[in-house]
């Protein structure tokens, strides 16, 4: 199971545009930062997508930030790791099964909390949502019963209560003239 | 009011002030130029006759300006021979808009002819970049596009705009102000972080100053000359940071790092505060990180929030533009005595004189040349290097009366800046006279610009400092590769029959009493000169910081040298 604490969990606004995700990336490659996860999709706000991004504490996650920050499809990011947030990540875990013990994986799912969304003779597909560590639990629990494939999401993330980010707007500032002498 | 896409281009450059573009014409990119002759004399070509020279052009011409230079190229090859001159542009703060032609939008991604995803490739030595897809939105481009290149941090920014977009006709509406909800520069510093500040260099018993680019490009001359003075404060200045501050002030210490003075090296280790202002404490400036300023706390005025904790952890951080943040500061400075700490500094300059060489010898030494280049030009004129030892060296001597006089490849050491960049900074000076200091290296990777020199009539002085070497390659290996000297020896071609192939006097000088006069006919000669200063081949740059050392192991200058300070008062060891 992974220590959450060794993670930094950053949220980002970015404009919905071509290439926005490339520029991210781009970033990430040139600085050499290891991102865990990434989940990315739309916002409130149409033209917004929202990211969240996960990292190893390892990273200095100012830097993360504020290099993110410098491009100007970021709107806002915030490393929200010590704030008071919810985070989630969902995944499809598709376990080999028949008649015989899928009663026991139905079990499991019901202590889990989570569904069963495809049954076929020889197979299920299970829908977990819940932090990593959850999901890493019920991962472990499956795999006696024979897991042919899985995805996960990522994490996503969302401040508790009402307080959301927002972008501000700010004048914009010219330059004086040159000086010519001392 | 309608019209083409090209005519939108050069109308929304002309709304943004632009004059000058330095460029290339290519298949791409043809209807932008069909379109020139409407809008001059408005807009001035300068034909390159490499895309890299464009691109360095417009970077000196912006330099000097403090404008956002433009330099266009085609698609495919002419954008990527740009790229040197963008990452050159970025790595230095410089606002400048590279505009390139493309492919027509239906050959986009098919691997056209001279086709290459320029937008792609510049992505990380860019601010921002715009692929331009449908021709109404070009004046909102360019407009976005000038306004993030020079607010800020200021930097590089291309539009990649598709031939056919350039074709295509459509209604040019000009925005009236730039919304970008993702771009808020910082401008104005933390009032709280202003007075720590000022209480921190009050409290100071032994602060240095250390100057950068910033301080240029935010126009902050007098805010830094202010702070010093009020507040009793020495100053250095990085390699950017030279011209900075004026070099016969009695507070200037001179450069650090690499190739900086020793005195200042030990001093930046003794100090008990420095003040970072537009600077990121590059690896030159501080040699090996962990051993830097192990006494200082740091203050670190800077606008880019990025650079704020990238390399050092300040004590206070003042994030907004330079000449801003000084005039908050420069209001609760206070001044203080330090008779001890400057009597060090002097006690440090005494002891390790950092600017000495014989004058005695048959042979040309590298740094008697540039030394009578600022003597004999009275520092009037605008000093433009290339990379390596007589960069060093001309920021080492350096001592120009003009604030913002030294144009130098600083963050990407790019050789070959200097003919290129040279010709922007001539383009935005006219009247002005225009050194450019040359390593025979560098010299050969941009001479070609010298065709700019002749067809504009720029009359440019390129001095090559010709060890017959990539000087400071030959240099390392002889100190750290055991002096096996692989690919450094140059075969150079005759750089005066090269001069008068453009129609420029080349002028040659191989004994060291030739220099002067060489320099005075240089003087007189109304036009571009090119001149051949054969140096002694194997002189080397000191002081030096060996890479990967601390600024207290700096090697300072060869024994024989300081004894000549020592032994003969005329040769000035500090300024």
């Amino acid at each position: 199971m992974k220590d959450q604490r060794r993670y930094h969990t950053i949220i980002a606004l970015v404009e919905d545009r071509p290439g926005v995700l490339n520029r991210i990336a781009s970033k990430w490659r040139q600085r050499g930062f290891n991102i865990e996860s990434l989940a990315v999709g739309h916002s409130e706000t149409p033209g917004l997508s929202r990211m969240t991004l996960v990292v190893d504490a390892s990273h200095d996650a100012d830097q993360v930030v504020k290099q993110l920050d410098k491009l100007i499809d970021v709107v806002d990011i915030r490393d929200v790791s010590n704030e008071d947030i919810v985070a989630r990540e969902m995944a499809l875990i598709k376990v080999r099964c028949d008649a015989g013990n899928r009663s026991h994986i139905i079990e499991i799912v019901d202590i889990f909390r989570a569904n069963i969304i495809d049954v076929s003779p020889e197979s299920v597909i299970v829908e977990v949502t819940g932090d990593e560590g959850k999901i890493d639990a019920m991962f472990e629990l499956l795999k006696d019963y024979g897991v042919i494939e899985m995805v996960r999401t990522g994490r996503v993330a969302m401040l508790r209560g009402a307080a959301a980010s927002h972008p501000i707007e700010e004048e914009g500032y010219e330059r004086y003239p040159g000086q010519e002498t001392w | 009011m309608e019209m083409t896409g090209a005519e939108m281009l050069l109308e929304a450059l002309a709304r943004e002030g632009v004059e000058v573009i330095f460029g290339i014409p290519g298949g791409a990119n043809l209807p932008i130029y069909d379109t020139f002759p409407k809008f001059y004399p408005r807009i001035r070509h300068y034909l390159a006759r490499h895309e890299q020279g464009a691109a360095h052009a417009a970077d000196g011409y912006a330099r000097v300006t403090g404008k956002v230079g433009v330099c266009m190229a085609t698609s495919g090859p002419g954008a990527t021979n740009l790229v040197t001159g963008i990452a050159n542009a970025w790595m230095d703060s410089v606002p400048i808009v590279a505009i390139t032609g493309s492919v027509i939008r239906p050959l986009i991604g098919r691997d056209a002819f001279q086709e290459a995803d320029i937008t792609g490739i510049t992505i990380p030595i860019t601010k921002h970049n715009y692929l331009i897809l449908d021709v109404n939105d070009i004046p909102r481009i360019v407009r976005e596009a000038f306004y993030i290149a020079r607010t800020g941090r200021p930097g590089p920014v291309l539009i990649d705009i598709p031939r056919d977009v350039q074709q295509e006709r459509g209604e040019f509406y000009w925005p009236e102000r730039v919304e970008l909800r993702g771009y808020r520069p910082p401008i104005y510093p933390d009032p709280d972080a202003v007075a720590k500040a000022a209480q921190l260099i009050y409290e100071s018993e032994r602060p240095l100053i250390l100057a950068g680019h910033g301080v240029i490009i935010s126009q902050a001359f007098y805010e830094l000359q202010e702070l010093a003075e009020k507040a009793n404060v020495p100053v250095i200045t990085t390699l950017l940071g030279i011209s900075g501050f004026p070099p016969h002030h009695p507070l200037y210490l001179g450069m650090p790092g690499m190739h900086g003075m020793h005195w200042n090296n030990l001093a930046i280790s003794e100090a008990d505060l420095l003040i970072g202002i537009g600077m990121r404490f590059d690896d030159r400036v501080t040699g090996r990180l962990k051993d830097f300023a192990p006494k200082a706390k740091i203050i670190h005025i800077e606008v880019d929030p990025a650079e704020v904790g990238k390399n050092v952890r300040p004590a206070v951080a003042l994030v907004g533009d330079a000449r801003i943040c000084l005039q908050h500061l420069n209001r609760l400075v206070q001044r203080r005595e330090r008779p001890d700490w400057f009597a060090h500094l002097d006690e440090l300059k005494r002891e390790h004189p950092s600017l000495a060489y014989p004058t005695e010898t048959e042979e040309i030494l590298p740094q008697y040349v540039i030394d009578q280049i600022y003597e004999l030009t009275g520092g009037e004129a605008y000093y433009v290097t290339g990379v390596g030892q007589h960069q060093m060296w001309s920021a080492q001597y350096f001592r120009g009366k003009k604030p913002n006089s030294l144009i130098t490849s600083g963050g990407l050491g790019t050789m070959g800046f200097e003919v290129p960049a040279a010709v922007g900074v001539q383009v935005a000076k006219p009247g002005e006279m225009v050194w450019a200091i040359c390593g025979d290296g560098g010299f050969q990777m941009t001479l070609q610009e010298l065709g700019m020199v002749a067809e504009y009539g720029l009359p440019v002085k390129f001095a090559i400092i010709n060890n017959g070497h990539h000087g400071m390659v030959r240099q390392w290996q002889s100190l750290f590769y055991r002096g096996n000297l692989v690919a450094s020896p140059l075969q150079n071609p005759d750089f005066v029959k090269i001069a008068e192939a453009y129609g420029i006097l080349g002028l040659r000088a191989t004994r060291r009493e030739e220099v002067v006069p060489t320099l005075q006919r240089a003087l007189e000669h109304p036009g571009a000169v090119v001149i051949d200063f054969q140096v002694k081949e194997d002189e080397n740059c000191f002081p030096m910081v060996p890479p990967g050392a601390s600024l207290q192991e700096t090697i300072g200058l060869p024994k024989e040298y300081i004894e000549l300070v020592r032994r003969r008062q005329e040769v000035e060891v500090s300024r």
